[in-house]
């Protein structure tokens, strides 16, 4: 049986719907961004896979990196956000947060 | 089946299940530590797609990095010594929603993956992929390559300026 480019596909599918319940059902704010993480694996999954496959070659590649790239600011910025939530909230349960001043 | 394949299906098993405990786990610390082996898994992927920059890549700056931020935020943000490390979930109805609708992505997504005839170029030889990804960063992807350095200066100044104490 010869590995394809499906098997790739079908793998980065489930990843994403794996990271879209967990976006959707978790309150705190770090599984939500654990969540956003596997999403954005999937896409890369998916982009390497082409670049293989697809003979999109070394630009998917490049694209996979500048997802890298983005995942490391946002998970910074994102993680910032959070310790100064907890700071004021002293919890950080992404729907109680409601507050934009208080 | 050889052993490509073997490894191939070891680590999509890997990267599927522990990336369901990612999701499904009550322990916020388990999650994080299953995200460990899921990010493993797909750098073992990204090997058997011999794309080995971008598993090394994946390694340094996911586990590395990203991985060491998570871990930081649970434990600045909960309890580790109480009893406080579940992270909570929302009632009954929202998460039986909620895997409705993600069984629906999964299963359209998958639907659109097998139907589509796509287009599969011829597999090239493999070769090692850093000198072509540094040459192309530093010619024809030169400004996007200078945005992402700035965009990381202004996200490290930004979250030190966030985070700091008032």
């Amino acid at each position: 049986m010869e590995i394809g480019l499906i098997h790739y596909l079908i793998i980065s599918g489930i990843l994403f719907s794996l990271g879209i319940f967990g976006i959707i059902t978790r309150k705190h704010a770090v599984m939500v961004l654990m969540g956003l993480e596997l999403v954005l694996n999937a896409a890369n999954i998916n982009f390497i896979a082409f670049a293989k496959f697809g003979g999109m070659n070394i630009e998917g590649h490049i694209a996979a990196i500048f997802v890298i790239i983005l995942a490391a600011a946002e998970a910074a910025v994102a993680l910032a956000i959070v310790l100064n939530i907890y700071q004021n909230f002293k919890h950080v349960n992404v729907d109680e947060v409601d507050k934009l001043k208080g | 089946m050889n052993l490509i394949t073997i490894a191939f299906f070891f680590f999509a098993a890997l990267t599927i299940v522990l990336g369901a405990v990612v999701v499904f786990s009550r322990n916020i610390m388990y999650s994080a530590f299953s995200l460990l082996f899921t990010f493993f898994g797909v750098a073992a992927l990204y090997v058997l797609l011999s794309a080995d920059f971008l598993a090394i890549t994946q390694i340094m700056i996911y586990i590395g990095g990203i991985l060491i931020l998570i871990i930081f935020g649970v434990m600045l943000t909960t309890r580790i010594t109480g009893v406080d490390v579940k992270s909570g979930t929302s009632g009954k109805f929202q998460i039986g929603l909620a895997g409705v609708l993600s069984m629906l992505i999964a299963a359209a997504l998958i639907f659109v993956f097998i139907t589509t005839k796509w287009y599969l170029a011829d597999s090239a030889e493999v070769v090692k992929t850093a000198d072509q990804i540094g040459n192309e960063l530093l010619t024809n992807y030169l400004l996007a390559f200078e945005a992402a350095s700035m965009l990381l200066l202004i996200a490290i100044v930004g979250a030190a300026f966030i985070a700091r104490k008032k």
